[in-house]
């Protein structure tokens, strides 16, 4: 099937006038002209984003020399980490939950509230959750933006769960409970092996939207406490420093690896796949 | 019995997560509603939402979100289109993504450099002899970062559909005589609304309620919903009043929701 497109497509391939090409190539310059500018100005020693006087890696330097800063980093890495493993195994759990419910009604109910936090705007997840945690009395800063991180990457894992799940024959588990597969085996053997790809998407996904996210961390975190996000949105406020131009490259790279890490991940989750339907 | 069992105790952790962070949440916001800046019991909120100026910011969010959200399609349409005819299309897409998975921020303090008064924009205006302009903290500069934003949000859906688009339906639309104009109006958009539908709801709900844009680039000048929101609860602690706007936005995305309606997306 995939084939037939493929080719299909490649014979349409030559129509693509020389117009077309520009206007591809102008929205690939709009898109990556703010970051290289960003980077471009982190080597300037003038200290400003416009006049660029002469190369120094001094803001880098700075950068490295700021413990504060290095700490945000750190609290921002085990946020995400951890908030994505927590709900990278709930998801799994929910994914599993909604799999085995047989009746379609409570199946979409279930879906229906699932995606309820994946299409709500940050501000109402962020001062919901404000109000949920201030009633529970439980003090914003570290837990408080834990929670509410797996609480919104949970929905996220759950959907890139699922599909793997419906993808699974069904005789695949009347095979295991056959030949004598109880439940647990059933669970550890059959249905988590064939959802592994899934599972690392679904990793993946909360670990990038719990790296990205300020709205949500904006409300939760108290004073005491602060993400990475945050921190650059109240350095932004008080204007220009090349310090953030430095902390961007830097993050910049870092999404670069993570893009090459997840396209092989995914690569090798697609040939796994054309190789399961050959057989 | 013991089915039951064991399956009920696979649902306990994410029964526990949708009790808790999808109900509550929502409740607690609609009972903070009701509630005065004092902590009395009262309907003031929502008077106060039907005064005109709730109603005229409520107003100008919406067409900033719509200015916005029609930008991004007139834009992404296309792009994705041309992308699907492309060679390696999936890594083309891939790099039309990266810039989404860049921290919201940076771009949007990126653009504080590049609009701002001594900013290259402005070099460039002086040069062909426009002349400098005050660009950083007008409705374009807002207009034009979000829709910066948005676009990947908005191109990844259209190219989803695009893609599993039957190309022999082209085809067929061709031999029969089709124009490109009418193969496209006819054929190819209405097989790919779905992924229109779905890209505008990515775009239009974030658009009413993007805060950090409007403070960062609009400079308070632009007001949405989502700002107010957060004015409310983080600086004026009037949670009552943010609650009332945030029940108004919550009925607007369901509205909108069910208006662009039933998503099958299988992703």
């Amino acid at each position: 099937m995939s084939l037939e497109l493929e080719s299909g497509v490649s014979k349409l391939e030559k129509k693509i006038s020389p117009l077309a090409k520009g206007f591809l190539f102008l929205i690939f310059l709009v898109l990556y002209a703010p970051i290289f500018f960003l980077v471009f100005y982190s080597f300037n020693s003038g200290g400003t984003m416009f006049d660029f006087e002469s190369f120094t890696l001094d803001w880098y330097k700075e950068l490295f020399q700021d413990t504060r800063l290095l700490i945000i980093v750190l609290n921002t890495l085990v946020i995400a980490l951890l908030s994505s493993l927590i709900s990278t195994i709930i998801g799994v759990l929910g994914a599993i939950a909604i799999y085995q419910v047989k009746k379609r009604q409570t199946k979409n109910t279930l879906l229906s509230l699932n995606n309820v936090l994946i299409v709500s705007p940050d501000v109402i997840i962020g001062a919901s959750f404000l109000i949920l945690f201030t009633m529970a009395g439980l003090k914003l800063g570290f837990y408080s933006v834990l929670l509410s991180h797996v609480a919104f990457c949970i929905p996220i894992v759950v959907l890139m769960v699922l599909p793997k799940l419906m993808e699974m024959s069904p005789t695949l588990i009347d095979a295991a409970r056959d030949l004598g597969a109880n439940r647990l085996n059933v669970l550890t053997k059959v249905i988590l092996p064939f959802i592994t790809p899934g599972i690392f998407a679904g990793f993946f996904m909360a670990l990038t939207y719990s790296l990205d996210d300020f709205a949500v961390t904006f409300f939760v975190t108290g004073n005491g406490f602060t993400t990475l996000s945050v921190e650059i949105y109240s350095l932004a406020r008080r204007g220009i420093s090349l310090n953030i131009n430095a902390l961007s490259t830097l993050l910049f790279l870092f999404t670069i690896i993570l893009v090459v890490i997840y396209y092989f991940i995914t690569q090798r989750n697609n040939k796994a796949q054309i190789g399961g339907i050959r057989k | 019995m013991e089915n039951k069992f064991t399956r009920n105790i696979y649902m306990v952790p994410y029964a526990l997560w949708i009790a808790l962070f999808v109900i509550a949440p929502i409740l607690l916001v609609l009972y903070y509603s009701f509630f005065d800046i004092e902590g009395n019991l009262s309907l003031v909120n929502y008077q106060k939402f039907f005064t005109p100026v709730y109603l005229k910011m409520t107003l100008s969010s919406f067409w900033y979100a719509f200015l916005i959200t029609l930008i991004s399609l007139i834009v992404a349409y296309p792009t994705a289109y041309l992308l699907t005819k492309t060679k390696h299309k999936q890594l083309w897409l891939l790099l039309i993504i990266v810039p989404s998975w860049i921290n919201l921020l940076l771009k949007a303090y990126a653009f504080l450099g590049i609009f701002g008064t001594y900013g290259i924009t402005n070099s460039f205006l002086e040069v062909i002899g426009i002349g400098s302009q005050q660009i950083l903290f007008t409705d374009f500069s807002f207009i034009f970062v979000s829709v910066y934003i948005f676009i990947p949000f908005m191109i990844l859906p259209i190219f989803n559909s695009l893609i599993e688009l039957n190309p022999t339906l082209i085809d067929a639309a061709n031999d029969l005589g089709a124009s490109k104009w009418t193969t496209f109006r006819r054929v190819i958009f209405p097989l790919t609304i779905d992924g229109v539908k779905s890209g505008c709801q990515v775009v239009f709900i974030p658009a009413l309620s993007l805060f950090m844009l409007t403070r960062l680039i609009a400079g308070n000048r632009v007001i949405t919903l989502g700002t107010a929101i957060e004015q409310h609860f983080l600086v004026t602690q009037d949670w009552g009043m943010g609650s009332t706007i945030a029940v108004f936005l919550i009925i607007i995305m369901f509205l909108f929701m069910s208006v662009t309606g039933t998503r099958k997306r299988g992703i």
